[in-house]
């Protein structure tokens, strides 16, 4: 299984994306998506974000669970208390290993938040925090 | 130039070797603790606090930051307001995360929001609550939140002429960024209403901007 992880900003914007495959059952961690899915990812995750306003109102829940599905593409939302999206496209699977995933982010994600040089809505291009964001995904997904 | 010269001769000492390794892995600068951003921990202990005497220095000498080449108090009180939003952007997110991850809620609604400020963000910056919340009378999108005794003004003597100035324009800005980082647009500013019991008691105003009454309105409906 393969998966397409994005962080979205408070105008919408992209703050960081990485793609990942999964560790489980033998897996090595490698994305296979077909290079023509790959631009597909970014669309279908970027074109739940409008879902995300519907449902970001009526639930003060942070994990809002599977908000968007595209044939066998499901979109899995996380938003911070700050309005960051967290956006994972998965296959169906567990909500268990998704909200552990994304507790792991959110913790990364605040500790970004506490650099005194890191503004809202920065592109985050840390390496450090790329690697935790990996290491999060192979250890849940 | 000289990098690869002193790779090419292995008599370089060792130690002349090894700060330049240290400093940048593929251009990453790490602390000399080797300790980044994302190796500590966001939970502090109840009791570590920080002392009052270095902070009433340094927000002294942010006052006086501030105060150069303003253009009057309300400049002032701006710019104050401008250095404590991104402050309360991140204190949001913190103070969300150190609560329990199972009940944990983002503000959705106002009086959730505004009980999280007085209590959640009062308590961690002030250890204490704030002393009253109360809506105004005369404006439905205007909410008061009231310091009897704020740590901020306590060692902040206004001089006569500019009586109109509370520095807690400061905290006021770190309300703001919280309302503003939540999604409740707002304009919130300190005002000093001296009692004869406190005298240096602040209230900070908060006025909500039309959409969010708007949406507040919607939700109370959709109930």
């Amino acid at each position: 299984m393969s998966y397409y992880f994005a962080i979205v900003g408070t105008k919408d914007n992209p703050l960081f994306e990485h793609e990942f495959g999964t560790s489980k059952q033998g897996g090595d961690g490698v994305a296979r998506f077909r290079e023509e899915a790959r631009h597909m990812n970014q669309f279908i995750v970027h074109s739940s974000l409008d879902i995300v306003e519907e449902v970001q109102w009526g639930n003060g829940q942070m994990y809002l669970k599977v908000i968007d599905r595209f044939y066998n593409n499901y979109v899995s939302c996380f938003l911070t208390g700050g309005n960051i999206k967290f956006l994972l496209l998965h296959a169906p699977t567990t909500p268990k290993a998704i909200r552990s995933f994304f507790v792991d982010v959110y913790e990364i994600w605040v500790k970004t938040l506490m650099n005194p040089f890191y503004h809202i809505d920065m592109e985050v291009r840390s390496p450090v925090f790329r690697s935790r964001v990996v290491a999060a995904g192979r250890k849940y997904l | 130039m000289n990098a690869p010269q002193a790779s090419a001769v292995p008599a370089a000492p060792a130690a002349l070797q090894q700060p330049a390794q240290r400093a940048s892995v593929g251009g990453l600068r790490y602390p000399t603790n080797r300790k980044t951003i994302y190796d500590r921990n966001l939970n502090r202990s109840r009791t570590s606090e920080l002392s009052k005497a270095s902070f009433a220095y340094l927000f002294g000498e942010m006052v006086s930051y501030a105060q150069r080449r303003v253009t009057g108090i309300q400049d002032l009180e701006r710019r104050l307001n401008v250095q404590g939003h991104p402050l309360g952007l991140r204190l949001l997110d913190l103070l969300l995360y150190r609560e329990p991850t199972r009940s944990v809620q983002r503000p959705t609604r106002i009086l959730p929001l505004l009980q999280f400020i007085t209590t959640t963000l009062w308590k961690h910056l002030f250890s204490r609550s704030a002393d009253a919340l109360e809506r105004s009378k005369d404006n439905e999108d205007e909410y008061m939140i009231s310091d009897n005794d704020p740590l901020v003004n306590q060692y902040i003597s206004v001089p006569k002429e500019m009586n109109q100035l509370n520095c807690a324009a400061y905290v006021a800005g770190i309300i703001e960024g919280i309302c503003d980082g939540t999604g409740f647009a707002a304009r919130v500013t300190a005002h000093s209403v001296p009692t004869e019991l406190w005298p240096a008691k602040t209230v900070f105003l908060i006025k909500f901007e039309p959409e969010v009454m708007e949406r507040e309105a919607f939700l109370e409906k959709a109930r």
